[in-house]
């Protein structure tokens, strides 16, 4: 294939509508106004006052929540291009980044869209065209057999053209089942029969599809640049194999491992590539890597990507600057030969997730909300802000932290660093997890490949359930005693006058004998129990069992609300800082080496009262009267709140309404029956449900 | 003086047990809360509990132990307003009143109509005890007084609240019924005028505690309770957001200054005053010890040098300052006079430190009229309206001890060292005195009065002013609020004098000073 440029569209970009949201959105912002771009955003009703809003220059509301009311509608966002003035459109990454219609719709309406042509993105969707057109330009691809022919024989022929080992799937497959893994020529018989009998009996299918297998595959990809003039550029590859549910958790760049020769050869292939499909812009070539370091096209994304920030990092440039140069029509800022990737770069993305659950995305307030500061070395891109909600609606990313080293070995070290800084409560985030993944031996050893949180389950997910250390449990126990004081304080402050009173005090002063009294908290489902003794000196001696006393000394030095305190502290001469956030009954602890929770379990008397209100077995009547309606049957599903009866007592209707959402399994009475106060009128079903 | 202190601490540390292992174990056992635990978590949580006489009924009753006469008084911060609160220990003999039970009771009461604080009660008690019926039911300082003050408080509006955790019978029942708001623990505390045995005998009724006057009956039938709890906590929390609806409000009316620590380190007084009361040494070593910043400025320091009296800051609150430098003569009497006659006029709380062996004898004093400048002195004390405080940091002997505010003089708090001996007059004068007394009478009729007769008589007179000259003997018996170690002296004197600060200023009338 020869590139030959068409013709070059130059065109004056001095506002660009920003089609996305959250960090890629502020991300491209930024780029735009260091450029002097002005910037229009477009938002949901789920994101009025978003960052993305705010940063903007104007911002216009689209539609409501879901992407398909909103973010998806193409027309919309071409309107109020259209309306204010902008030549350009920044897809960012998802939404319509790479729809080839939208990108054709743009072009026919005059404004730039910042991505490469329409016929390269439908080159590219397309699987099997791709395929095709990279194993013409020379791409390496993998390799498979996917006729008619299904003979025996045939078969094996594939096997040995495509090369062992090989894999043998039923065309019906699924879930493993029919599927076989084939080292050597020796062996395929045997496999292609088993593989067959079983797919008959799961499928009452036996088709099969040969392809090449590749152990301990690794995802590297190579972020590519093109413009319009024919200059096309790779920029260092990323390493992207760390993955779950198929999502990319940390990516870093260069990937580790490879010799310089390698690089040069995938980076080159990713070139071809992008130049088979006459590529303009940001695009990642994505290759399947083996364990002997042999590399395969998978895709191509159109588009600028999540990590696209580890290769700025090591390559010193501004990926967004480039989009909007190659856009108006300029050519690339470097070329090959200019480009020397320098250090290492990596990314963790902090998601709003449960990595206990399987990574179930979460949803929720950002109640508290700290990052470390940027610097030559750390960054932080994110769309939210404290106080901002993480939405049902969108990908449940919080925020990425990139941080850049001499090389892998520090750059790791200071993700690790930087990931204990990143302090979030309101909901359940994956950051333990990115940091036990971070500081995994093997994962520094640069042992990845797609699989290894599955390799790795066992040691990756066991520090989530590690109880705490003694100084970590005592920090808990201080956290919950200054708190008290603070409350103290602040009480008092309003009620009394009495300024300097020494009743003020929060030591817990008493006289001739020392006051000690009993604290719980449970870590996780273990209950702690303290015994704390106010010392005279202000110092607190906590006792968590029969061996283990610790002398703690402690005090609030800064607070940013009722609920944000931060503490010195020192441990049995130990010295600490921490900040300690309260939420919904728990304590989170930020220290400068981990992060952890603590619950304050609720006295009895409030967990007896929600649970008589959960639980309860029935309703009953308030007071003596005749029923006058019954608006339940046997077996309805009812809700808190709904109303089951009515009653007249002394004149006055009454509502019998459900304290709980419950199964109606019997009611008692029927219409004109007369009650006496407190006798059951319904019964409900004994509910399964009761967290 | 630290070994008389470390004495005081470890005795208080047995006394804070209560009623033994056994007892304590029982009562945990119904899923009750000890009484201090019922305390401090209705107290704010890490907030001062100032105890009053936690040695009262100290070796009282011969081989029965009453520790701290079975009941815990003192002033706590409920939800940011101080209150008195009176804690029945159950596990002293079931919590029923000793004679020092209502004398300490009455006491607890008396400060917060004093002083205008909530009173909170904590009932579990077995009521009268019965087999001292004569010693606490019909005197004007018995059982009845404990509700004639309830009323007189509440007419005074002086909140009035009662816990019910255990049980009320009889009198008892009268506390909950006497209080403005009620909670009971539902299945726990019960309030009848007679028990179910007693109604039974009267009437043949078979009934069961529960029925008869538990909080079901009682906050849904009777009324006499206005809150059910499920249980101690429960009900302590509820008693916790009473208090925060009483809008109750505390206005200092004086010019305040944030307060400063001491200069001088409050436990050095341990090394300044040590336990030999005939070692003399300089009182204002003590008050600088005490005062913020030490800082203290004297007035009439050069008259009747044997009384310092001076204004200083105490928390920051202003406080005249009357302490013995050694005996009183007419001039000390009436720079005391004078003294407090100013603190009188402008407001200002008085603090008694008190050491003294009494009023200048011999013939030239009483020509001098030491008897009427002494009396002087009485009449200024006694009339004062200011918040009156005493702290016995000596001895504490005859008429020296009315002069400078003893307890008959009503201070609004009385606290003593443990290096102190309170009496009549010393030991070795009384036992001087008596002998002189019978060696004069054995003259009379010409006969021998003997050394060995001498000694025979005066031992034990010695022997038993030093055991009733004991601050525990006193404390025992409620002479004084409590025995409190020397280097506690400011923070306790704090906590009081903020706590007066919920009465305004009163005027004060003197009576007719003899010239």
């Amino acid at each position: 294939h020869l590139f030959i440029p068409i013709e070059v569209k130059r065109k004056k970009i001095s506002k660009v509508l920003i089609a996305n949201r959250g960090e890629i959105a502020c991300r491209v912002i930024k780029t735009a106004k260091s450029m002097g771009i002005k910037t229009v955003a477009v938002y949901s009703s789920a994101d009025q006052g978003s960052m993305h809003v705010e940063m903007a220059d104007e911002a216009y509301y689209i539609g409501e929540a879901p992407s398909r009311d909103s973010y998806l509608r193409g027309d919309k966002i071409l309107d109020i291009a259209n309306y204010c003035g902008a030549q350009a459109i920044h897809p960012g990454y998802g939404f319509l980044s790479e729809n080839a219609d939208f990108a054709e719709l743009c072009e026919s309406q005059g404004i730039v869209f910042i991505g490469p042509p329409a016929s390269a993105i439908r080159d590219m969707g397309l699987k099997s065209t791709s395929k095709q057109i990279m194993a013409d330009a020379g791409v390496p691809i993998i390799e498979g057999y996917h006729g008619e022919d299904q003979a025996d024989a045939k078969l094996k022929d594939e096997a040995s053209r495509i090369g062992y080992p090989v894999m043998l799937k039923a065309v019906c497959g699924g879930g493993g089942k029919g599927m076989r893994i084939v080292m050597n020529e020796g062996e395929f018989d045997q496999a292609l029969e088993s593989a067959r009998r079983e797919s008959l009996k799961s499928f009452n299918d036996d088709k099969m599809i040969v392809e090449k297998y590749i152990e301990e595959p690794r995802h590297v990809e190579v972020q590519v640049f093109a413009d319009q003039h024919g200059n096309a550029v790779y920029l260092s590859e990323r390493d992207c194999s760390v993955q779950r549910r198929h999502q990319k958790i940390i990516e870093e760049a260069p990937a580790p491992g490879l010799s310089e020769s390698i690089r040069h050869e995938i980076g080159a292939a990713a070139v071809r590539a992008a130049k088979a499909v006459n590529y303009v812009g940001a695009g990642t070539v994505e290759f399947i890597m083996d364990k002997h370091k042999k590399f395969f096209f998978m895709e191509m994304n159109t588009r600028l990507q999540v990590e696209h920030p580890v290769t700025e990092l090591v390559t010193n440039t501004d990926l967004v600057e480039w989009q909007l140069q190659v856009a108006s029509g300029k050519e690339l800022p470097l070329l090959q030969g200019d480009i020397e990737p320098y250090g290492h770069a990596a990314e963790a993305r902090i998601y709003a997730e449960d990595p206990n659950n399987n990574f179930l995305p979460g949803a929720g307030p950002l109640r508290h909300l700290k990052f470390p500061l940027n610097s030559d070395s750390v960054r932080i891109d994110t769309g939210v802000t404290q106080g901002d909600n993480v939405s049902v609606h969108y990908d449940p990313m919080i925020a990425k932290l990139i941080v850049w080293g001499e090389d892998r070995e520090s750059a790791l070290r200071k993700l690790v660093y930087s990931l204990n800084e990143c302090h979030v409560v309101g909901l359940n985030t994956n950051l333990r997890f990115l940091t036990d993944l971070a500081s995994h031996p093997e994962f520094i050893a640069g042992n990845v490949h797609t699989g290894f949180i599955q390799e790795h389950e066992n040691s990756l997910f066991e520090s989530t359930k590690s109880v705490l250390s003694c100084d970590q449990s005592a920090l808990a126990c201080l956290s919950l005693l200054l708190f008290e004081q603070k409350d103290g304080l602040l009480r008092d402050m309003f009620i009394s006058q009495d300024l300097y009173s020494p009743w003020n005090s929060t030591s817990g002063l008493r006289f001739n004998t020392l006051y000690s009294k009993s604290v719980t908290l449970m870590d996780g489902e273990s209950e702690m129990n303290f015994l704390v003794t106010y010392n005279r000196d202000g110092s607190y001696s906590i006792k968590l069992s029969d061996t283990l006393e610790m002398e703690v000394a402690g005090k609030i030095f800064d607070a940013e609300d009722d609920d944000t305190i931060f503490i010195n502290a020192v441990v049995n001469g130990v010295k600490h800082t921490a900040s300690v956030v309260r939420y919904n009954d728990c304590l989170h602890i930020f220290t400068a080496d981990d992060s952890f929770k603590v619950q304050v379990p609720l006295p009895k008397f409030v967990t007896m009262q929600q649970d008589s209100a959960i639980t309860g077995a029935g309703t009953v009547a308030p007071m003596t009267g005749a029923i006058i309606k019954v608006l339940v049957e046997n077996g309805q599903k009812v809700e808190a709140g709904d109303v089951l009866m009515l009653i007249e007592a002394m004149k006055m209707e009454h509502k019998i309404v459900s304290p709980r959402s419950a199964t109606v399994k019997t009611v008692l009475f029927q219409e004109g029956d007369s009650v006496e106060k407190d006798q059951s009128l319904i019964i409900f079903e004994e509910s399964e449900d009761n967290e | 003086m630290k070994s008389v202190v470390d004495d005081l601490r470890q005795v208080v540390d047995n006394i804070k047990l209560g009623g033994g292992e056994k007892a304590r174990q029982r009562h945990l056992s119904k899923n009750k809360l000890l009484p201090r635990d019922r305390l401090d978590k209705l107290i704010d949580p890490g907030s001062p509990f100032l105890e009053l006489s936690q040695l009262a009924g100290h070796k009282c009753y011969g081989k029965e132990e009453v520790p701290a006469a079975g009941i815990v008084t003192g002033i706590g911060r409920v939800s940011g307003t101080e209150c008195v609160i009176v804690v029945n220990d159950p596990t002293v003999k079931g919590g029923t009143y000793y004679p020092l039970t209502v004398k300490k009771h009455l006491r607890a009461q008396e400060i917060a109509h004093q002083n205008q604080l909530p009173c909170i009660y904590l009932v579990d008690s077995g009521g009268a005890n019965l087999p001292r019926q004569d010693e606490v039911f019909p005197d004007v300082g018995h059982f009845g007084r404990i509700f004639y003050n309830q009323a007189n408080m509440s007419s005074d509006r002086i909140p009035q609240v009662a816990v019910v955790l255990g049980s009320c019978t009889a009198g008892g029942a009268y506390v909950p019924a006497m209080s403005d708001e009620v909670v009971m623990v539902k299945n726990q505390g019960t309030i009848f005028l007679g028990g179910p045995p007693l109604v039974k005998a009267a009437t043949g009724e078979v009934v069961s505690a529960e029925e008869l006057g538990g909080a079901e009956v009682h906050c849904s039938v009777s009324g006499v309770s206005d809150h059910m709890a499920m249980d101690d906590e429960h009900a302590l929390h509820i008693a916790r957001q009473i208090i925060s609806n009483l809008n109750y409000k505390k206005e200092v009316q004086s010019v305040m200054q944030p307060p400063e620590k001491p200069a001088y380190p409050s436990d050095e007084i341990y090394g300044i005053v040590g336990t030999n009361l005939k070692k003399s040494y300089d009182v204002r070593q003590v008050i600088a010890r005490i005062v913020d910043g030490s800082k203290f400025n004297e007035f009439k320091a050069n008259y009747g040098k044997t009384l310092v009296t001076g204004f200083a800051r105490l928390h920051g609150y202003p406080v005249g300052i009357i302490a013995n430098n050694g005996i009183l003569f007419s001039e000390s009497a009436l720079k005391a006079t004078h003294f407090i006659e100013l603190c009188c006029q402008r407001d200002i709380p008085l603090i008694f430190l008190q050491n003294i062996t009494g009023f200048m004898v011999g013939k030239e004093y009483e020509a001098g009229g030491i008897a009427k400048n002494g009396a002087k002195m009485v009449t200024a004390v006694a009339c004062a309206k200011v918040p009156k405080f005493t702290v016995i940091i000596g001895g504490s002997y005859g008429a020296g001890n009315y002069g400078m505010c003893g307890r008959a003089y009503s201070p609004r708090f009385l606290f003593t060292w443990p290096n102190t001996r309170i009496s009549v007059m010393g030991g070795e004068q009384a036992a001087n005195v008596l002998a002189t007394v019978a060696a004069d009478q054995r003259k009379r009729e010409n006969k021998q009065w003997t050394e060995e007769e001498d000694k025979a008589l005066k031992e034990p007179i010695i022997k038993k002013y030093e055991k009733e000259g004991h601050p525990y003997y006193s404390s025992a018996r409620l002479w004084d609020d409590g025995v409190i170690d020397p280097s506690d002296t400011r923070t306790v004197l704090g906590l009081c004098l903020s706590s007066t600060y919920n009465t305004s200023p009163q005027k004060t009338k003197f009576g007719v000073f003899r010239m």
